[in-house]
């Protein structure tokens, strides 16, 4: 993934920010923080496959020990979000223990319970930015991806964020085939509320795997976002996540680096910590919050991300000019359509990436799956076979009821 | 680039927060939702010395800064307070 400083500020000459960071740093920047898989919409696409609450989730107290480590780790802000963060019931409990413990939120919601009064909370609290997600400019184009109804859910939030005096909150949209042409109209609509447009790449990621084919830009469409955001410059924020799109030419404002496990993670609801918000597989999984020596061991000492703090080497890319801008793109995009990490982005510009993609095999058997679902249509997983041994039943015996009290019943001598 | 008078009294801005990390530390503002980094120590080190001392001059003098090397802090001072990471601070 994607680096968080959505806006990092020019480096002293001789000195690049990226490479600082391309070592890891001591605590992460900014990490995300999934509190819940519970959520009252079933995007298509949602990368972390949510809809059903997990019984393992952590609890109030565990989350609050959670924030305690990030205070003493100088973390300066959590990106919050799910499932829908707000349907747990000490969503702003949680909120206020982080904020008022130096630790700023960013969450994100589809807006379903910013209320008037919500909204006038937020408003209040300057160590808190709300990300409201809205995947079409339109009604047609946004519910056919995130669920009937979910448009007008985000335009009332904003509404109510705007009435309540929340200035530059953040319009957060997943760039998909569909709302490519729509980012001038996203743009007004983020201008309309006071708020600053957020663009995101669609990742392969969760349920994301399964509509991937069918929603990622097209080739033309890449290019098309590319000059949008060129032309923008850093008006629009992108979370660093289209850093793949910089070997165009000019890079795109932000560090341009994955930041897996460097200057970001993940902490799930059940408190495993994954090297990024998009990499939920067991092979990027490096450890629990709730194991000894907690997060800041996990984020300090694990195989896992001491390995993705060494230097990378380009592998098949290593020979591409621009690879010294691109860096390959996106670990969590090539693992989850099956691409060699070391190689190029399923989405790689030169068009790399196109003929790798061609080449899997038919049935997509190579490919792995998210280690955990959520989504409330899920079926098990593995499909164990009950064992049943068959009998017929003795037409001589009476069926022998639970509530039988003699000890013999049944019992043919 | 905002230029930094060395004599008068300057601050972090209240809701900056720091944190050292091996190459200098980090800087983020809550405010400005802004990160910025310092790349060496010794800057750390006149960062934290502004709070009290009575120019930027001296907390340059108090952190080791040699004559020869205060036109180049006080450049980075200046960055600093151009993204509003380093305030003045007036008398209270």
């Amino acid at each position: 993934m994607t680096v968080t400083p959505e806006r990092a500020a020019s480096p002293a000459p001789g000195t690049r920010l990226v490479d600082l960071f391309e070592h890891g740093l001591d605590a992460p920047i900014c990490l995300t923080w999934e509190l819940t898989y519970a959520c009252n919409l079933a995007c298509a696409h949602c990368l972390s496959s949510s809809g059903r609450r997990d019984p393992r989730e952590l609890s109030t107290d565990e989350c609050k020990a959670v924030i305690d480590e990030l205070q003493r780790m100088q973390v300066f802000y959590v990106n919050i979000g799910g499932g829908e963060p707000t349907v747990r019931s000490d969503f702003w409990e949680l909120l206020d223990y982080a904020t008022s413990h130096s630790v700023g939120v960013k969450f994100s919601t589809n807006g379903v319970r910013i209320t008037p009064e919500a909204a006038r909370r937020l408003a209040a609290n300057d160590y808190v930015d709300v990300q409201i997600s809205l995947d079409g400019a339109t009604p047609e184009v946004n519910d056919a991806v995130r669920g009937p109804g979910s448009y007008a859910t985000a335009i009332r939030a904003m509404e109510n964020l705007a009435e309540a005096g929340m200035r530059n909150f953040k319009l957060s949209v997943v760039c998909t085939r569909h709302n490519i042409p729509q980012m001038d109209a996203f743009k007004e609509i983020a201008d309309r509320y006071g708020a600053q447009l957020r663009l995101t790449r669609l990742r392969p990621s969760g349920r994301g795997a399964d509509v991937w084919d069918e929603l990622h830009p097209l080739p033309g469409q890449q290019r098309e976002l590319y000059d949008w955001l060129i032309a923008n410059g850093d008006k629009v924020l992108t979370g660093d996540s289209f850093f793949h799109l910089s070997a165009y030419g000019q890079a795109l404002p932000g560090l341009n680096l994955c930041g897996a496990g460097r200057v970001v993670c993940l902490i799930d609801p059940i408190g495993d910590v994954y090297a990024c918000p998009f990499a939920i597989h067991d092979e990027f999984l490096a450890g629990n919050v709730r194991q000894p020596g907690g997060f800041a061991e996990v984020w300090r000492q694990s195989e896992l991300f001491l390995g993705l703090r060494e230097p990378q080497t380009g592998g098949a890319c290593s020979s591409c000019s621009f690879y010294s801008t691109c860096k390959g793109g996106c670990m969590a995009a090539k693992f989850f359509t099956g691409l060699p990490l070391d190689g190029p982005d399923p989405e790689c510009v030169r068009g790399h990436g196109e003929a790798l993609l061609a080449g899997r095999p038919e049935d997509r058997s190579s490919i792995p799956r998210p280690s955990a679902d959520h989504s409330r249509t899920a079926k098990p997983r593995r499909a164990v076979p009950v064992k049943l041994s068959l009998t017929r039943p003795d037409p001589e015996r009476r069926p022998v009821s639970a509530c039988e009290e003699n000890p013999l019943a049944g019992l043919t001598l | 680039m905002t230029v930094l008078d060395l004599d008068r009294a300057w601050d972090l801005h209240p809701q900056v927060s720091v944190r050292p990390e091996p190459f200098g530390a980090l800087l983020y503002h809550f405010g400005t939702r802004k990160l910025s980094f310092l790349k060496d120590r010794v800057l750390l080190e006149v960062v934290r010395a502004l709070k009290d001392a009575p120019s930027a001059r001296a907390a340059c003098a108090a952190a080791g800064v040699p004559d020869s090397d205060l036109a180049r802090y006080g450049a980075a001072l200046g960055a600093l307070a151009g993204s509003a990471m380093v305030v003045e601070r007036t008398s209270a």
